[in-house]
């Protein structure tokens, strides 16, 4: 009898315990310290986590090489806008490179050029792709605050697809009930990746990427000033914070000191290489993203009507550094400034 | 073989069960048939009821109603009335404050006045739950040490949900009801304020709930531990110090030098537990009101360590570039 009460516990313990913990990383993680002893600056890793993605973050093998004597693409080709300085073996190599890295291995090169006329600005993928290789080369010229020497190519975020895995659109308010809730910000909902499962505000992106909603919303002074920001404010931020840590695969001490969130001389360098990326998204959205909208069909827009835009897990795909910091622009110097 | 076993009481006494002292009059009666419950038993007393309810209870347990359905149907209404849904996401589902464009005005009841409605009745509920218990202990000639002991958790609830946001002028400064949502809020409002952890009142409270759980163990485990001589008869051992009431003090005199007596651990157990909600309560209504910042204010006055820089060089603040603000 007490035996087979003990284990009818123990069986219960035991699928409690399951049960609570099905959300969680299976253990060993690796610590590892970065800041001063005794202050918690730790990052925090999986390696199950981090070796269930190392295919998402494996470049693929480069074109062969190709010269860069002879005739220049833009001589050559009708219609061409950018690349235009390029060898027509360059040319050639990078459109490849790109059909590689973005078409649909069944359509290839058609999926941007109609049939024998490449010149053609019929299909809006080919508008849209021109507007991306502008853009890719305004990031690594323009933005090395956030890219460093490493910069970017379009297989930073495709991946191998047409449409990056990880993109954003406009959300319609969500009322419930006809109305009986109030739109809630898509608060309180279960099963929020975006917010890393918290019941925070789950659509920090139109807020903060689109809105320019100020981030900052700690005390700056020691006794309150004139207001400051509510809780709500507050949890929006919070919201964005769980984007980011959860795009990057990093725990909040990677760039903040915990004790202190908000003090900059006691955060690491790597917040400051954030704050660059905020506004890069920003800037991306807002000059090549968004006023792309007339371009796409239907089928490519958001359920308001938008056009596709990025956040940080458009790049970074849950690695701190997209593609585990591998630069791909040696062998595509074409794309660097 | 026979052992001597106390974690649980090992002895049920099976005699009819007891219906309690006569009530004064004016009470309603009591309610139930008491009866022996052998598994109760293994953990406590075996007899199960009666229960006094009485206009109080009654009264507190119906304002308690409505205020769970209030926010019940406003979980279920977020999930569109599915009850799938409501079961699954339940740990996700809110009823929250007004927004702060609201401050304390009436908002809709959609914007926050369900909230508002769900609070109102809560309160009402746990006010009257507490003379209730006031008034039973009256009636029984007690103290009504139980009764401020519940009165110093309510000072928190009220603190927390009430009195300050009244004194910051906004609704959307209390706690949502949510299971998640209300620990979600707890993480902000430590981040939005600038570390509670630098908050001495939050330090004190801490101090307070850990001292609270230290003495719980540390009385249980000498009571159980001369239960051999009778320790668990404390109460008399008050007034009649018997054998193991002396083992218990002198037990604690050479751990640490110093004892408390067989009533005074009481007494420190029980300030130990009302001063964790009385101080929490107190740095609860500080933050924001007169202070916004903790570390900051921690630095200040002292208690912030300042640590050895381990990076190459100082992160500046790029808000302090022209168009830096984000």
């Amino acid at each position: 009898m007490k035996h087979s009460i003990a284990r009818f516990t123990g069986c219960l313990v035991a699928a409690a315990a399951l049960l609570l913990t099905a959300g969680c990383e299976w253990p060993p993680q690796e610590t590892e310290q970065i800041g001063y002893r005794g202050t918690a600056m730790e990052l925090v890793k999986s390696p199950e986590a981090i070796a269930a993605k190392s295919g998402l973050h494996s470049v693929p093998a480069p074109q062969p090489p190709a010269t860069t004597d002879g005739p220049r693409a833009g001589d050559v080709y009708e219609n061409l806008q950018v690349l235009g300085d390029l060898s027509v073996g360059e040319h050639t190599r990078l459109m490849l490179a790109i059909t590689q890295w973005v078409a649909p291995a069944e359509q290839s090169c058609n999926y941007c050029h109609v049939g024998e006329n490449f010149a053609s600005d019929e299909l809006y993928t080919k508008r849209v792709s021109r507007r991306m290789l502008q853009m890719n080369m305004d990031i690594n010229r323009n933005w090395q605050d956030h890219v460093k020497d490493t910069g970017v190519t379009c297989y930073t975020c495709h991946r191998g697809q047409a449409v990056p895995g990880a993109i954003w659109f406009e959300q319609p308010p969500r009322r419930s009930a006809n109305g009986f809730t109030a739109d809630n910000g898509y608060q309180n909902i279960g099963g929020m990746a975006i917010v890393a499962y918290s019941s925070l505000p789950g659509d920090p992106f139109a807020q903060f990427l689109d809105n320019y909603r100020q981030v900052r919303v700690i005390g700056d002074t020691a006794l309150p000033q004139n207001g400051g920001a509510s809780i709500q404010a507050t949890e929006h931020t919070y919201g964005l914070m769980m984007h980011m840590s959860s795009s990057l695969g990093v725990n909040c001490t990677f760039c903040h000191n915990s004790r202190a969130f908000a003090q900059w001389d006691q955060s690491t360098p790597q917040r400051l290489t954030s704050w660059h990326g905020v506004n890069l998204v920003r800037n991306l959205n807002d000059e090549y993203l968004k006023p792309l909208k007339p371009e796409y069909p239907d089928y490519r827009l958001g359920p308001t009507g938008d056009a596709p835009k990025a956040n940080c897990a458009t790049c970074h795909r849950g690695a701190n550094k997209p593609l585990n910091g591998e630069s791909m622009l040696p062998d595509y110097p074409n794309l660097a400034p | 073989m026979a052992q001597y076993q106390n974690i649980f009481t090992q002895v049920q006494v099976n005699l009819p069960p007891e219906p309690g002292v006569a009530l004064p009059p004016g009470s309603w009666p009591r309610l139930g048939t008491p009866r022996l419950q052998y598994w109760f038993g293994k953990i406590g007393d075996a007899q199960v009821g009666p229960v006094y309810l009485g206009w109080l209870g009654l009264s507190s347990l119906i304002c308690g109603f409505i205020a769970i359905e209030i926010i019940g149907l406003n979980m279920w209404a977020s999930v569109n009335w599915d009850p799938v849904q409501f079961v699954r996401q339940l740990p996700w589902l809110a009823l929250e404050p007004p927004s702060p464009e609201y401050g304390l005005s009436l908002p809709p009841l959609a914007e926050g006045g369900w909230w508002l409605m769900a609070g109102f009745f809560l309160t009402a509920s746990i006010g009257l739950w507490w003379l209730k218990m006031y008034r039973r202990a009256r009636a029984l000639g007690m103290g009504t040490h139980v009764a401020w002991a519940f009165a110093a958790a309510i000072w928190l609830y009220l603190v927390l949900g009430f009195i300050r946001p009244l004194l910051m002028g906004s609704w959307a400064e209390a706690v949502p009801f949510g299971i998640f949502p209300h620990l979600d809020w707890t993480a902000a409002f430590s981040i939005r304020y600038g570390n509670l952890f630098y908050n001495p009142f939050h330090m004190l409270s801490i101090a307070f709930l850990y001292g609270a759980t230290l003495l719980f163990a540390m009385h249980g485990a000498t009571v159980l531990a001369t239960g051999r001589y009778g320790g668990d008869r404390e109460v008399e051992q008050i007034v009649d110090r018997g054998t193991a009431s002396e083992r218990m003090q002198i037990f604690w005199r050479w751990t640490m030098g110093f004892n408390a007596n067989i009533e005074s651990i009481h007494r420190w157990a029980w300030w130990f537990a009302v001063l964790c909600p009385l101080t929490g309560g107190i740095g609860i209504l500080l933050t924001g009101t007169v202070v916004d910042n903790w570390y900051l204010w921690g630095v200040k006055h002292g208690i912030a360590p300042a640590y050895p820089l381990v990076f190459p060089e100082v992160v500046p603040d790029p808000g302090m570039l022209p168009g830096g603000s984000q």
